[in-house]
């Protein structure tokens, strides 16, 4: 079957389903594709290319028995590499995990086990999930399909890539201050920011526990949302994890928006520093939500302003001390000291990169005696406003849609040399995370300026994605983008 | 000379006691006697192999979450209740953040300014009198791995390196830290005794201070009476008893005394018991506090007891100490001194009560044999009381026994040692080595007889008042029965045959 | 805002990060740049204002005190850079005990 990597995997489960197509022929056919594209993305950091097949097969065997494992058993997945992968190695994008093989598998790694989808591999990401193009991946950087002079994005930037250009239907990222989101609207997918607490930590490396969750990247809006329905609800190893099973998005997915209220935030609106290109296409996606029969109100979020600053302060915090752990005793590398303060010091200063060493000494200083309340305590405040706005806001709106990231992919060390300008990216997205929401970018073409693919943000309130889903699908429909031609890179 | 405890003697020098004041705080960490970890469901346990009792939680593997154990908050609170604390309405933990080998995350998932419980106190009494020492908080946290320094002589300072076992990593630790308000060693040694004696009774934990599953540290500084300024804290550790909490805050009083009086400069630092010399010798200079850069663990979310849950624990709490040596006082009868051996432990409180139960009559009787016979056999063996081979019930037995008559006393120390040695009930050991003392009114009758007969002068004596030679015809009986009759029913009937009924009334009158 | 020299060694001690001298010149005046921007916040007059640290609602995750079967010895000391008697073995320690 031709253009097998380019099939949803809600329609692939179909194919199966209907013995179109095996189990195995779909693995294969993933495999020549990573031999084709890989190469110039270098979105895997490691193939488990045996281990897809052996469980390719059991899926078709199961399949066969009439014992399939749920609707997609035998779809494949390929994760990024902070989800913990018994007997497979697992780095976060850091030469200070090189070489670690898990003796555990995280939750969200069982469920997708669970459901039957097999293993392709692990795949690059901006190291510790620190980063906006995966330009800080401990092992190099992964290229957009799009146009392979330009970072997919980060910190998920090997997932987005690996999705975009064919390589698998869908992967899992996670998303601290827009790092499913941001690569999502770079590379032209739909990207999910669940609710912080649907989806489970435990198996996740963190980076900043109160802020990370992991989040679905796909083609497609109902792949996005059967992703979530594969993975999310409560799980008792994660005390943050919400006391309920995920609900049925697909059941209410295609009800339409007619009548819903969506809100454009008044500060990002008069923001500077968004291309012209994001702006028009944005605008145009604007529209065509109240043609679905939205109703457009302009809302006032004025905290979100100080989102960056309060970001920038609550995360390295909190990674400063989720990455403490990494001090060459118990695993990972090890450069020997004469004593173990020398062997710790110079083994996360050779382990570690610039940006997770910068992060580091901030969120260590932000904490440090003296400077908690000004800094790290005062950031916990904007955070209280920032929940306040969105509670305040959503009785006024059902979503609030905002582009999803201020610019287009950009190029290779465009931004390295400024990292304040790296963080700036993360503007729209960041604010989400702060308050726990749920949030999805959906693709809405791609700029009139360069051709590189443009993402709508929605906003919705806490543990409200089935109102996000049914607006991004009715979007997408309408649209008509993803699953065209238009729709994907000429790789 | 100052006496502390239990036939301890201690020196304490009277002579600067009026011109110098002590201020002393403790903090107390307790291993709590949960099944499973603090965060994880590794099983809590004392030695066996290194590394065995570890999973990806307590190891601070990547991509590893906590779970609080319920358990071990509710002991936390148990122990709240029992000394009289607040129980926070919202309580956070958090981490204290620090690099050491033997933390698998650098940082301690414990708890700062919103501890589980807070503001309680407790009354310790002494020789001094008594004194109510404040209780600042009681917090939850988990324990450390252990470390263990190779080359050299085992301590850090001249290791080549060290080995870590994380099989304690993650055990529940309650940190009970007291006001200032100990003001002397023999105090403080009181305040462990009895703090000690206090989770033994709520069921909490081991509390075996040779375990380590309880800790004490001491804050400690004298200062000239009349000053306002307290004193230069030293802190104290390694006081791995409750003597010798009391000894190493003795020595160090004296010495911060001592040098008070030389004019010499205390310095700000941590000391360490050594046991052999009794003395404490500089650890670390202590330069104000470390930097934990605590913060709200973001991975637990807040606790929020809420007086239902609160009220259960309470209506597990039972019986204090003290109201349960009330009671051996005001119940059973008990003098002071059975009282405190009787109630030394939960468990020997426990088995003396389950004793007396059994036996239903005079719970001295069983105190007595227990304090008499019973702890010299068990203490001869160098084991618990509730380690032998006597059931409390078993004790009963006896006793009831030697109330009968079946016995005699004497014969009963024979039996009860036997009893230690097999565990086999009291009536089984008296009929196997024909014990039982001859009690049957007829069959002894038949002998008295006997003797009668066989001693005429004596009896006669008898019958004309020399009540005196009842004692050789009584003796003469059990000569017969080979020791086995009963020596007062022997008595009686003696009486009873050789003396007219007037005698008997008058007999009656002199008992 | 400036941060100076003494600051960033006396951070980099804190947090076991055995930087360069170069390192810590650059990293001098970038984490100055990215706490000036941080400051913004320091305008904002947050009195009254409770700081939020855990944003969803959830209250008292506990689980029950059962135990689950623990890792093998050889698992935990899978990964281990350095082992000796089933232990994980580190050089000296020199600081005399856990702060």
């Amino acid at each position: 079957m031709t253009d097998l990597h380019w099939r949803s995997a809600t329609e692939l489960a179909e194919l199966l389903d209907k013995k179109e197509v095996s189990a195995v022929e779909l693995a294969q056919a993933l495999i020549e594709r990573a031999d084709e594209v890989d190469g110039r993305l270098h979105a895997y950091l490691h193939r488990t290319d045996e281990r897809l097949l052996d469980e390719a097969r059991a899926a078709d065997e199961r399949r066969a028995a009439g014992a399939t494992r749920s609707r997609f058993d035998g779809v494949p997945t390929a994760h990024k590499d902070l989800f913990v992968t018994k007997g497979v190695p697992t780095t976060s994008g850091s030469r200070i995990l090189e070489g670690w093989v898990p003796t555990y598998d995280g939750t969200l790694v069982e469920r997708c086990t669970s459901a039957g989808l097999p293993l392709q591999g692990k795949l690059n990401m901006d190291e510790f999930a620190m980063g906006s193009s995966t330009e800080n991946s401990g092992f190099g950087p992964s290229r957009n399909p799009w146009n392979t002079n330009t970072v997919p994005g980060g910190s998920s930037g090997g997932s987005a890539a690996l999705v975009a250009a064919g390589g698998t239907p869908w992967s899992w990222g996670t998303d601290t201050g827009g790092s499913v989101r941001q690569p999502a609207s770079l590379c032209g997918l739909v990207g999910v920011k669940p609710t912080y607490g649907l989806v489970s930590r435990y198996g996740v490396i963190a980076f900043a526990s109160s802020l990370d969750q992991p989040g679905p990247l796909t083609r497609t809006v109902t792949d996005a949302a059967a992703f979530l329905q594969i993975a999310g609800g409560h799980d008792p190893m994660d005390s943050t994890s919400v006391p309920q099973p995920v609900p049925d998005y697909l059941g209410t997915i295609a009800d339409g928006i007619d009548g819903m209220r969506i809100g454009i935030v008044k500060e990002f609106d008069e923001a500077e520093g968004t291309d012209p290109g994001v702006k028009t296409r944005v605008g145009e996606a604007y529209r065509r939500l109240e043609k679905l029969g939205a109703e457009l109100v302009e809302v006032s979020l004025p905290s979100f302003e100080f989102g960056i600053s309060a970001y920038y302060l609550v995360a390295p915090a909190e990674c400063s001390s989720n990455l403490a752990r990494y001090d060459a005793v118990r695993y990972g590398l090890r450069v020997d000291g004469a004593d173990v303060v020398s062997m710790t010091s110079r083994t996360r200063a050779e382990g570690f990169g610039d940006e997770v060493k910068r992060r580091i000494m901030l969120g260590t200083y932000a904490l440090s005696a003296g400077y908690y309340d000004a800094y790290y305590g005062k950031a916990q405040r904007v955070r209280t406003l920032t929940i306040r706005d969105l509670e305040r806001t959503f009785t006024e709106v059902d979503l609030i849609a905002t582009p999803t990231s201020p610019s287009t992919a950009f190029e290779f060390g465009a931004k390295t040399a400024d990292p304040l300008s790296m963080y700036l990216n993360d503007v729209f997205t960041v604010p989400v995370n702060l308050a726990g929401n749920a949030a999805i970018s959906v693709p809405c073409g791609t700029s009139p300026d360069d051709g590189l693919p443009v993402g709508l943000q929605l906003i919705a309130k806490t543990l409200d994605e089935a109102t996000m889903f049914r607006a991004a699908y009715a979007f997408e429909q309408d649209l008509g983008w993803a699953g065209s031609d238009e729709g994907r890179p000429s790789m | 000379m100052g006496r502390l405890g239990r036939g301890e003697a201690v020196h304490v020098s009277t002579t600067t006691d009026e011109l110098f004041e002590t201020t002393c705080g403790l903090e107390i960490h307790v291993e709590l006697a949960t099944a499973s970890k603090m965060f994880c469901g590794c099983k809590v346990d004392f030695g066996g192999e290194p590394n065995t009792r570890t999973c990806p939680v307590c190891l601070g593997l990547p991509g590893s979450l906590p779970v609080a154990n319920e358990k071990a908050i509710e002991y936390t609170i148990k122990i709240g209740l029992a000394l009289n604390c607040k129980i926070a309405e919202q309580s956070l933990f958090h981490r204290k953040n620090y690099f050491y080998p033997d933390m698998p995350k650098n940082y301690q998932i414990s708890q700062y300014d919103l501890p589980l419980c807070y503001s309680g106190h407790v009354d310790i009494s002494g020789e001094w009198g008594t004194t109510t020492v404040g209780i600042t908080r009681v917090h939850l946290e988990e324990d450390t791995g252990k470390s263990i320094h190779v080359g050299g002589s085992g301590r850090i300072h001249d290791s080549a390196y060290s080995l870590e076992d994380f099989n304690r990593a993650g055990t529940p630790l309650v940190e009970i830290v007291s006001e200032p308000d100990i003001h002397s060693a023999e105090e403080a040694r009181a305040f462990v005794s009895h703090l000690r004696t206090l989770l033994d009774g709520l069921g909490v934990s081991d509390v075996r201070m040779e375990e380590g599953s309880l800790r004490v540290d001491a804050n400690i500084s004298v200062r000239r009476k009349g000053e306002t300024e307290h004193g230069t804290k030293v802190e104290v550790k390694n006081m791995n008893s409750v003597r010798s909490v009391g000894r190493a805050l003795e020595h160090e009083e004296r010495r911060q005394r001592e040098a008070l009086e030389a004019g010499e400069i205390l310095v700000q630092e941590t000391r360490h018991f050594d046991e052999k010399s009794g003395t404490t010798s500089s650890g670390r200079t202590k330069e104000g506090s470390s930097d934990y850069r605590y913060f709200p663990e973001p991975d637990l979310v807040p606790f929020e007891p809420g007086a239902e849950w609160i009220e259960r624990v309470a209506s597990t709490l039972g019986e204090t100490p003290i109201e349960r040596r009330e009671r051996f006082a005001t119940e059973h009868g008990l003098g002071a001194k059975d009282i405190e051996v009787l109630t030394a432990s939960k468990a020997t409180a426990d088995w003396f009560e389950a004793a007396a139960a059994a036996y239903g009559g005079d719970a001295k009787k069983i105190a007595n044999w227990i304090m008499a016979d019973l702890y010299g056999l068990v203490n001869e063996a160098s084991i618990e009381l509730t380690d032998s081979k006597i059931a409390p019930g078993q004790l009963a037995g006896l006793v009831k026994l030697v109330d009968v008559e079946s016995i005699s006393g004497k014969q009963a120390k024979t039996v009860l040692a036997e009893m230690f040695a097999t565990g086999k009930d009291a009536d089984v050991i008296a009929k196997e080595k024909g014990l039982e003392q001859l009690s049957d009114t007829g069959a002894l009758e038949t002998v008295v007889d006997e003797v009668i007969a066989e001693n005429a002068d004596a009896a006669d004596k008898v019958r004309s008042g020399n009540l005196g030679t009842i004692g050789f015809l009584v003796g003469q009986v059990m000569k017969k029965t080979r020791g086995q009759a009963n020596p007062g029913m022997v008595n009686d009937l003696l009486r009873q045959k050789l003396t007219t009924s007037d005698r008997l009334d008058d007999r009656a009158k002199e008992d | 805002m400036d941060i100076d020299r003494a600051t960033v060694d006396h951070v980099a001690r804190l947090a076991r990060l055995d930087l360069t001298d170069e390192e810590r010149a650059r990293m001098t005046a970038e984490l100055g740049k990215i706490l000036e921007h941080a400051a913004k916040i320091q305008a904002l007059d947050l009195d009254g204002v409770e700081p939020t640290s855990h944003a969803i609602p959830i209250r008292n995750a506990m689980r029950p005190d059962e135990t689950r079967p623990s890792l093998t010895q050889k698992e935990a000391l899978s990964g281990a850079p350095e082992v000796e008697d089933g232990r994980f073995k580190v050089p000296s320690i020199l600081e005399e005990e856990a702060p």
